[in-house]
C-alpha cells in the first residue's frame, strides 16, 4: 500500500477506469440505440430491453452494495434484499402519489387500494411522499436506518458469521411477513403498481425509460466509485483485517464495531437507491422482493462474479441474471432453479475465486512468473488475490 | 496507601491465585519485572506461564491477588481493549498477522495513530511513517519481503512480523509467548537477538520452552511449577537447582 495525499490516483486503477468507460459508454450508446436508430436497423435496441438491462444494472447495484460488507468486510448479509425492496417501496409511494385523479377511484390524495379497504384518509406515514425531494431522502435514510440500528445491536454484541447470517434473514422475511398485511399500508400482497408519472413524464414512454436507464448507469458508477474510494484507503484496509482476524484487529485497539456499522449502512443506503431506480423500470413493486431466496440470489450473483472485487460483482449480478432471463423465458422455464443452485457449487467448487478472482489471480501468477520489472509506476491499492501489490 | 505509586516495578504480580473448577492454574504467585528488564518465565506444561499472561493482558480475571502495571494501574480493573491502551502488547503463541495484508501494510494497521473509523478513511502515509515502517522493517529483518502477502511469509517470519506489529504498538512492556516454537536454529538465534535489540528500549516477558534459547538470551530466569515461582536467578543458576531439576526430569 503507498496511500498518497491525492485520492483520485488510488481509487480509480486501470481496472476500475475500465469497468467505468465501458458503463459510460453502455450509458450512452444503449438510448441512443433506443431512441435513434429505427426499428428496422440491426442496431435498434428495443424499449423491452432497454428496461431489461435498466433492471440488471440495479441487481448490479444491489450486488455491489453486498461485496462491499461480504467481499472486505466478512459480512454475510442474507438479507439485503430488505433493504433494496425498502428503497423500492419509498419510491413506489412516490410514484403511488403521481397517480392522483387517474386512479380507478379518482381519489385525488389516496391510492387506490386505500379507497379498496375504506380507509377514511392516507396513513401519516405517507405524508411527505407526494414530493420526491422527500420521497428520495426516504429512499435512502429508511433503508440507512434500519441498517444502522439492526447493525448497532448485532455488532455490538459480538454477532458474527452464520449467526448474523440467520439474523438478517429473518429480518427481511419478518419485513416480508409484515409487508404483506393489508392493515401494514403498503398495498399487502398486491403491492404499489399501476404507475403513471415520475417527475411529470410517463413512466411508460422511451424517453423516460432510456433517462431511467441513464440514472441506473450513473447511480452504479457513483456507488463503484465509492466503494472503490472506501477500500482503498486505510479505512478498507481495516475491513479486510476484520474479515481475515476480527480479535486480532481488536487487539490492536481498533473499535471494530464502528467499521463494521459504517460500511453495513452506507451497503444498505446503496442497496435502497438499487431498488428505489429498479421500481420504476419494472413497474411494480410488492412484498415478494422481501423473500429471502432474492437476497441468497443476489450473494450468488456476488460468488460467481468474484468476491471482494467490485467490478465481479457487477458482472456476476448482470451474467446471471441475463441467465435466469434466456432461461426462464423458453423451454428450459422449469429447470432455473437448478441451474441457479448447480451454478452455486460449481463456482464455490471449482471457481472459488469468482470470474474475476480467477482472472486477477491468472494474471498476476503470470506476471510474478516474469523475471522482475524495472520499478512501475505506483498504481494505488491491489486487490486482494495480488501476491505483489505495491511493484 | 500514601504514595499513588506502590511500585516501582513495571509489572508487579502479588498474590495472584486463579482457579479453573476447582484446579489452582495460578497459586499465590508473587513476580516483579523492574523497568527496562528482560525476563525469561520458563516452566514445564501445566506450570501456569500461559495463564499469568492472560491475567496481565485482561483476558482472565484472578480470583486474588494483585496485578500492577507502571505502578499505577491496577489491570484487574481493566479489560483487554483497555490494557493494550496503556501499553501492553502480547504476542501469542500462534502467530497471527492479516494473510491478505501484504507485510508494510500489517505494520501500518498496527502503527500508532488514531484508531477512529472517519480518521483511517482520511488518512494517508506521512513521510514520517514512512520512515517509522523502514526502521521497523530492518529491525524485524523483513525489508526484502516489505510487499508480500503476510500469508506467503514463512512460519519465523510470520512471528518476526507479529513482533513488528507489536513494536509498532510502541508499548512498554511486551509479554512474548514461545517466540520460538516451531523455528529452525538460526531463525532462533535471529529471535534471541531481535528480542535483546527490543529490549534496549522497553520491558519484555519471554514465555519460553526452548533451554537453549533461553541461555542465548542471558537473561534472569524465573521457573514458574504448578502456579507459583519455584526458583529465580540466571540460567546457571536454576538449571543446577535440585528442584528444579526433579520439576524438569522427574524422581
Amino acid at each position: 500500500m503507498r496511500i498518497g495525499p491525492f485520492p483520485l490516483t488510488r481509487i480509480l486503477d486501470r481496472g476500475a477506469w475500465v469497468f467505468l468507460a465501458l458503463l459510460a459508454a453502455f450509458s450512452v450508446l444503449v438510448p441512443l440505440a433506443n431512441l435513434l436508430v429505427p426499428p428496422t436497423s440491426p442496431f435498434h435496441v428495443s424499449t423491452y430491453a432497454v428496461a431489461l438491462f435498466g433492471k440488471y444494472l440495479c441487481y448490479a447495484l444491489l450486488a455491489l452494495s453486498i461485496d462491499l460488507i461480504w467481499g472486505y468486510a466478512g459480512i454475510l448479509s442474507l438479507g439485503h434484499g430488505a433493504f433494496f425492496a425498502l428503497g423500492g417501496y419509498a419510491m413506489g409511494m412516490y410514484l403511488m402519489r403521481q397517480i392522483g385523479t387517474r386512479g380507478v377511484y379518482a381519489d385525488p390524495v389516496r391510492p387506490d387500494f386505500m379507497v379498496f379497504l375504506n380507509w377514511p384518509e392516507l396513513p401519516w406515514y405517507w405524508y411527505g411522499f407526494d414530493m420526491f425531494w422527500f420521497a428520495a431522502l426516504m429512499v435512502l435514510l429508511v433503508p440507512g436506518l434500519l441498517a444502522f440500528v439492526f447493525g448497532w445491536f448485532a455488532f455490538r454484541s459480538r454477532v458474527t458469521g452464520v449467526y448474523l447470517s440467520i439474523i438478517t434473514q429473518a429480518l427481511t422475511y419478518a419485513l416480508m411477513l409484515g409487508f404483506f398485511r393489508n392493515n401494514f399500508g403498503f398495498g399487502g400482497n398486491n403491492g404499489l403498481t399501476d404507475f403513471k408519472d415520475i417527475l411529470g413524464f410517463n413512466v411508460q414512454a422511451d424517453g423516460t425509460r432510456a433517462a431511467l436507464f441513464f440514472s441506473s448507469c450513473v447511480a452504479l458508477a457513483l456507488g463503484f466509485f465509492i466503494c472503490r474510494a472506501l477500500v482503498t484507503s486505510k479505512y478498507g484496509k481495516v475491513l479486510i483485517a476484520v474479515r481475515d482476524a476480527e480479535a486480532r484487529t481488536r487487539f490492536l485497539g481498533y473499535r471494530v464495531e464502528s467499521y463494521k456499522l459504517f460500511a453495513f449502512t452506507l451497503s444498505a443506503c446503496m442497496a435502497g437507491v438499487a431498488g428505489a431506480l429498479y421500481v420504476p423500470q419494472v413497474g411494480i413493486i410488492n412484498p415478494s422482493e422481501f423473500a429471502p431466496a432474492n437476497s441468497i440470489e443476489a450473494v450468488i450473483w456476488v460468488a460467481v462474479g468474484g468476491r471482494g472485487t467490485l467490478t465481479g460483482a457487477v458482472l456476476g449480478a448482470v451474467l446471471v441474471n441475463y441467465g435466469k432471463t434466456f432461461f426462464t423465458t423458453g423451454l428450459l422455464a422449469p429447470y432455473w432453479l437448478f441451474v441457479l443452485g448447480g451454478l452455486f457449487i460449481g463456482v464455490t467448487l471449482l471457481l472459488p475465486r469468482g470470474i474475476i478472482g480467477t482472472l486477477q489471480h491468472w494474471w498476476d501468477e503470470r506476471r510474478s512468473a516474469k523475471p522482475e520489472p524495472s520499478e512501475a509506476p505506483q498504481t494505488g491499492a491491489a486487490p486482494l488475490t495480488n501476491p505483489h501489490p505495491a511493484e | 496507601m500514601v504514595d499513588v505509586r506502590i511500585t516501582t516495578a513495571m509489572l508487579y504480580l502479588s498474590g495472584v491465585t486463579v482457579a479453573f473448577d476447582g484446579f489452582r492454574a495460578i497459586n499465590n504467585l508473587s513476580l516483579a519485572i523492574e523497568p527496562g528488564e528482560m525476563r525469561a518465565i520458563i516452566g514445564p506444561n501445566g506450570a501456569g506461564k500461559t495463564t499469568m499472561m492472560d491475567i496481565v493482558t485482561g483476558k482472565t480475571r484472578p480470583d486474588d491477588g494483585d496485578v500492577y502495571f507502571d505502578g499505577v494501574h491496577d489491570l484487574t480493573k481493566l479489560d483487554e481493549t483497555e490494557i493494550a491502551e496503556l501499553g501492553i502488547g502480547r504476542k501469542f503463541q500462534k502467530p497471527t498477522v492479516f494473510d491478505f495484508h501484504t507485510v508494510e501494510d500489517n505494520l501500518h494497521l498496527a502503527l500508532k495513530n488514531d484508531r477512529r473509523a472517519l480518521a483511517t478513511l482520511r488518512w494517508f502515509e506521512s513521510v514520517e511513517e514512512l520512515r517509522r515502517i523502514d526502521k521497523l522493517l530492518d529491525t524485524i529483518r523483513l525489508k526484502p519481503v516489505r510487499d508480500r502477502l503476510a500469508g506467503s511469509l514463512s512460519h519465523g517470519q510470520k512471528q518476526w512480523l507479529e513482533i513488528g506489529m507489536l513494536l509498532a504498538q510502541q508499548p512498554k512492556l511486551l509479554l512474548v509467548d514461545e517466540p520460538v516454537a516451531g523455528m529452525t536454529d538460526s531463525e532462533t538465534q535471529q529471535t534471541a537477538e531481535l528480542l535483546k535489540q527490543i529490549n534496549q528500549d522497553r520491558t519484555v516477558v519471554v514465555v519460553e520452552h526452548d533451554m537453549t534459547f533461553v541461555r542465548e538470551l542471558g537473561v534472569k530466569v524465573t521457573v514458574l511449577h504448578e502456579g507459583s515461582v519455584l526458583a529465580e536467578g540466571t540460567i546457571d543458576q536454576v538449571s543446577t537447582d535440585e528442584r528444579v531439576i526433579e520439576v524438569y526430569l522427574g524422581r
